[in-house]
């Protein structure tokens, strides 16, 4: 890894290209007031569903609300839900891979059942079930993608636990009276960081599409907060007359989404070492 | 794929309804072309758009929309709403009160057959009576059946039943679908009956087929007792996304739904549109509502509740929600009903005032937020998931109370755990919601202080002795200008004591093709006469075999 | 091998006794019921028809009740009945949805195996290539493009501006008395739009998959020895490499199900399909506690099922696994 791997990943244009979207995003969602001059919760009900038009550069919305506006803020919403949600997932997966790789017997088995289980349900059954019957509201929405995505990267760091633990620098740092935390930080936790920050990026792309279809049957992030998934469901039902309220919101999301798959796939082949010199 | 034959035939069609803008007269739109001869014609089909699937045909244990809609085509009740939200007999020729108001004798219409050919007989009457009072049957509709002291069947064409007191709600509730017994009485439990998948009834149309998601097909009833419907085939089709419903009429999927105000205002303006559809535009039968917990601190004092009322832009909102397709609220009836009282206290839109009264009621203004007793005047409204309109009604109730200082936060959730963790229980500062308003002005669960107990409906918490005691008047009397007076005073206490901001009475907005003629909107709306509907011969689209 | 299924059958029913386990507590302790649907804000509905409803259900049982009521009626593969106002078997429900779900993603499975393996092998002989970017770029946008949007813009496309294809549903206003190559072809035209759009979406997975497994058979010795005997380079790349590398996706598409399933509750809505997708949806909208469990017990069940199938036939396809 390190810089030989950054200059791989920089070498892959659809990678740079996908990574230089996502940076943008950041950008916009951290500096939302650079990107847009409105406020996204203005109603303004005498331009209603306006047009795109030099005030308002991506029309306006059915409440007469600066779309350019929505869009941006939404971008600090639907991110949020994106690395929120694979933030848990992510800790859930690492402490469950390495309970169950490193201590084996039959916390693994216990554990390593529990992830059959949950990888059989199919996960947007269980999301749209949770969410219904809970609130959909945006930390409910984090935390149940974050709580049904965590079973690959358990999978992933039991694997990598398991064949390290094997090794014979593991058993010398042992002998050298190593503990077990500072097994796992210091030669576990590096050689899956690659595996899981492609798992992480993916991750992030799926959470950002998945919160879209739960705002589509009404019960992503609740509106007036705005989040791209449920602007372009109000631009849905007008998508005939008011083009421009789904397509942008359409657009970030499929931009984004493809920016993260690619930044993803870079970092694959990246940090495989099979392929260096190819 | 290869396209079938009927594609061919599609534009031929189009010319056809090109041809029928024209005639007719009481539509919306006009046209070019040769006259089509505008005579009452059987036949052709009409396809309805639904966004939810019937749940079961039997209307006593089923509370959905769709599925009461759909059982209407095939059963009647003994009486039912005319025109003009007036009770006129259906199965019942006739009725009488007695003079102490404890009796009601209905003369059942003579000669009606079930579509099996079964004669129907006062017998179908009780026994649907008793259904509806029997434990095992799941029904939601007991209560008012449970009012009846006697009921009796003296001969095959009269039923009469009797009231420990008069109960004015009571000759509403007959509206109930009559069931047939010869073909229920061995189903100890009516919902898991074969007829509450395959219904059999009176009514102007049999039921054809049911494909569970799909649609559902019911065909005319020849010998219906008020004659046969002219169009020979109902098609009601599921479509649970409303832009794709939308589409379908356009491209000929569907020949009538219901339009949202978007659709209405903004897509159905176009010529190309109007050739081919009729709008129809009439008040709703329901209201939107700001409902606040009447024990909530904030909300006690009147003078806040008054301001809130003043600072509520009702013009904005009908604007922003309803594009302009609706009218202010004032009160819990239908504008232009008997019981509605149009001289009550209004609420314009006057934030100087509510800044007036606020102040009265001690709350300062500091750094643009209301304080009072060191506590800003912030509170979170809930709603449910999925309603548009209430979103949007929220966000812009927002914006109006921001001016006057009052901090309102926004809160969904989804229905089934709105209702039962913060409705039920009282967990709520204030709710978005809205109800249906009944042809019969008796709204005794909704106002009356006994009705505030869990799971009951005055959430509220409303208690207000003189509307208790003109709830009680108006569902004891059949005499309607008594109970019209009830209910106008019941109107101006609302109306000073606000304990809703009565926001808006929505405008239903269906939509038509414009092949179907005789369809004349009523205070009703515009399916009472569906069965006098007809499709000229020379425009049907749809051939149907009988 | 024999020995092998039943022994994995045998598994699956502590697995599948345990997601219903989750599901049944999941279900239970969130708020509301399924009363609720038709009694709440009602006016009619009193505290007494409320009880009664209940007990009627029997929730009014103790959850450890219910739930062994439940299982006991799982054991001999009665679903119990619905709560939705019709009353009828779950599994007579599911029955009737099940055929329409499965032929969509069978279909679309089918289509994304037939683009995605060819866009995979290619793109991965001539890994770098503009045809590697560009299909990687347009597979992936596949994924990433929300679903309800692209169906909505073929929709107008097709079905409105063209009126080449229906929009919606699953057959026409006269299906019924089409013959039987009419019904085929009237049922294909309406399935066109949802399986284009699944496949679409499911490309990315696969022909990546596909990519990455050929770029590793590729690497292998047995490949250099291939080209280093001079056999031409389609030989090696279709007979030795590709037969290699397509052993792995057979997993795959074992581990798809539950996904599919599940995108199926959005094409199902949009496109008023009448399939378990929607059924799921209504049921838990409803709280319709059995509809819910069936319906996840099922879909566990045919993941479990799929899995099995893709472990045979990899073994099949394997000897050393066979052996193993």
């Amino acid at each position: 890894m390190g810089r030989d791997f950054a200059h791989r990943l920089l070498r892959n244009r659809l990678a740079a290209a996908g990574g230089a979207v996502i940076l943008f995003f950041f950008l916009v969602s951290a500096l939302p007031g650079l990107f847009a001059s409105h406020e996204p919760n203005r109603i303004d009900i005498v331009n209603i569903l306006r047009p795109p038009s030099a005030a308002h550069p991506l029309g306006t919305d059915d409440l007469g609300r600066d779309v350019l506006a929505r869009v941006v803020h939404g971008a600090r919403v639907s991110l949020k839900v994106g690395f929120v949600a694979v933030g848990i997932a992510t800790a859930l997966g690492l402490l469950v891979g390495l309970l169950s790789g490193f201590y084996g017997g039959w916390v693994d088995a216990v554990l390593m059942r529990f992830v059959d289980m949950m990888l059989c349900f199919p996960t947007f059954f269980l999301i749209l079930s949770v969410i219904a019957f809970l609130e959909p509201s945006i930390w409910n929405i984090m935390a149940v993608i974050g709580l049904t995505g965590w079973m690959g990267v358990a999978r992933l760091v039991r694997a990598e636990t398991l064949s390290i633990k094997e090794r014979d620098f593991v058993a010398a740092a042992r002998a050298q009276g190593a503990g077990d935390a500072r097994i796992i930080f210091r030669h576990v936790l590096p050689n899956t960081l690659a595996p899981i920050l492609v798992a992480a990026t993916l991750g992030v792309a799926g959470a950002i599409l998945t919160e879209s279809a739960l705002s589509f049957l009404g019960i992503g992030v609740q509106p007036p907060t705005p989040s791209w998934g449920n602007i372009l469901t109000a631009g849905k039902d007008n998508i005939e007359y008011a083009w421009w309220l789904s397509l942008f919101p359409g657009l970030a999301i499929l931009v984004t989404v493809l920016g993260y798959n690619l930044l993803g796939e870079g970092i694959r082949d990246a940090a495989d070492p099979r392929l260096k010199g190819r | 794929m290869s396209l079938p034959p009927r594609r061919a035939v599609l534009p031929s069609i189009a010319l056809l309804l090109l041809l029928a803008a024209c005639s007719g007269g009481k539509k919306e739109s006009a046209g070019k072309g040769a006259p089509v001869p505008d005579v009452p014609a059987y036949g052709d089909a009409i396809v309805e758009g639904s966004i939810g699937d019937v749940s079961g045909f039997l209307t006593a244990v089923t509370t959905d929309a769709s599925s009461h809609e759909a059982a209407g085509y095939v059963f009647n009740g003994l009486v039912r709403y005319d025109r003009n939200l007036k009770l006129e007999g259906e199965l019942a020729e006739s009725w009488e009160v007695s003079p102490d108001g404890k009796k009601i004798t209905f003369h059942l219409r003579k000669g009606v057959k079930w579509h099996d050919g079964a004669p129907f007989t006062s017998d179908d009457v009780m026994f649907t009576y008793r259904r509806m009072i029997d434990p095992r049957t799941p029904t939601a509709y007991g209560e008012d059946f449970r009012q009846v002291k006697r009921a009796s069947a003296p001969d095959p064409g009269t039923f009469v039943v009797e009231y420990a007191r008069p109960f004015a709600p009571a000759l509403a509730s007959w509206g109930m679908h009559v069931l047939p017994k010869h073909l229920l009485e061995n189903y100890p439990d009516i919902s898991k009956s074969p007829l509450n998948r395959k219904p059999l009834g009176t009514g102007p149309y049999r039921f054809v087929e049911w494909k569970t998601g799909e649609k559902v097909v019911f065909d005319a009833n020849p010998d219906y007792f008020e004659g046969k419907p002219y169009i020979a085939r109902v098609i009601t089709r599921v479509i649970p996304d409303q832009a794709t419903m939308f589409l379908e009429l356009k491209s000929g999927g569907v020949d009538i739904m219901t339009l949202t105000p978007p659709q209405y205002v903004r897509q159905t303006e176009t010529a190309e549109f109007r050739k081919s559809f009729n709008r129809y535009k009439y008040t709703a039968s329901g209201y939107t509502y700001l409902g606040f917990r009447l024990s909530h601190p904030f909300f006690r004092d009147r003078r806040v509740r008054q301001a809130i009322a003043f600072a509520a832009d009702k013009k904005a909102l009908i604007d922003g929600v309803l594009l302009g397709l609706g009218q202010a609220a004032t009160g819990p009836y239908k504008p232009g009903t008997w019981a509605y009282n149009p001289n009550v206290r209004k609420y314009p839109h006057e934030p100087a005032r509510a800044k007036a009264l606020l102040a009265e009621a001690g709350w300062k203004e500091k750094d643009g937020v209301l304080v009072k007793d060191g506590q800003p005047f912030e509170f979170t409204v809930l709603t449910n998931a999925g309603n548009d309109a209430r979103a949007k009604t929220a966000a812009i109730l927002q914006q109006n109370l921001a001016e006057v200082g009052i901090r309102m936060k926004i809160r969904t959730v989804e229905w089934a755990a709105f209702i039962n963790e913060f409705i039920d229980k009282r967990k709520f500062d204030a709710v978005i919601l809205g109800w249906n308003i009944t042809p019969d002005p008796d709204q005794f669960d909704i106002w009356h202080s006994s009705k505030t107990g869990p799971k009951e409906l005055n959430h509220v918490g409303f208690a207000n002795p003189e509307v208790d005691r003109l709830l009680d008047e108006g569902r004891s009397t059949f005499d309607l200008e008594r109970r019209k007076k009830a209910y106008f005073r019941i109107q101006e206490v609302l109306a000073e004591e606000q304990p809703y901001v009565f926001l808006y009475v929505p405008e239903a907005l269906p939509v038509v093709h414009n092949r179907f003629r005789g369809i004349v909107p009523a205070p009703a709306g515009i399916t009472y006469n569906f069965i006098k509907w007809y499709v000229p011969a020379a425009l049907q689209k749809h051939r149907i075999q009988p | 091998m024999l020995r092998y299924i039943a022994r994995r059958l045998l598994l699956t029913v502590p697995l599948l006794v345990g997601i219903s386990l989750i599901s049944f507590l999941m279900m239970h302790m969130a708020p509301g019921g399924p009363i609720g649907a038709g009694t709440d804000m009602n006016p009619k509905a009193t505290a007494e028809s409320r009880a009664r409803l209940q007990a009627y259900y029997g929730l009014d049982q103790p959850l450890h009740v219910q739930y062994g009521r439940w299982l006991g009626r799982m054991a001999t593969l009665d679903f119990g009945d619905s709560f939705s106002p019709d009353g009828r078997p779950v599994a007579e429900k599911i029955k009737e949805r099940i055929p329409i779900t499965l032929t969509i993603n069978v279909l679309s499975m089918g289509l994304i195996f037939l683009v995605a393996v060819p866009v995979g092998v290619y793109s991965a002989v001539r890994r770098g290539s503009l045809f590697d970017r560009i299909s990687t770029v347009a597979v992936f946008t596949g994924f990433a493009i929300p679903t309800f949007w692209l169906a909505l813009l073929m929709m107008i496309l097709f079905g409105v501006k063209l009126g080449w294809l229906p929009i919606s549903g699953i057959s026409s206003m006269d299906f019924d008395s089409l013959g039987t190559l009419g019904k085929i072809a009237d049922r294909g035209r309406h399935l066109v739009l949802p399986v284009l759009l699944a496949g679409f979406g499911g490309l990315a997975g696969m022909s990546r998959y596909m990519r990455s497994n050929m770029l590793e058979v590729i690497r292998q010795d047995y490949i250099a020895t291939a080209r280093a005997k001079g056999l031409p380079e389609r030989t090696v790349v279709f007979r030795h490499a590709m037969r290699n590398a397509l052993l792995p996706v057979i997993t795959i598409l074992g581990l798809s199900v539950p996904d599919l399933l599940g995108g199926s509750v959005i094409f199902e809505t949009i496109f008023a399909i009448p399939g378990m997708g929607q059924l799921f949806y209504q049921g838990v909208m409803s709280r319709d506690y059995p509809l819910i469990m069936g319906i996840l017990t099922i879909g566990a069940f045919l993941t479990l099922l799929g899995n099995l199938l893709a472990d045979v036939g990899y073994a099949l396809a394997d000897p050393r696994i066979r052996q193993g």
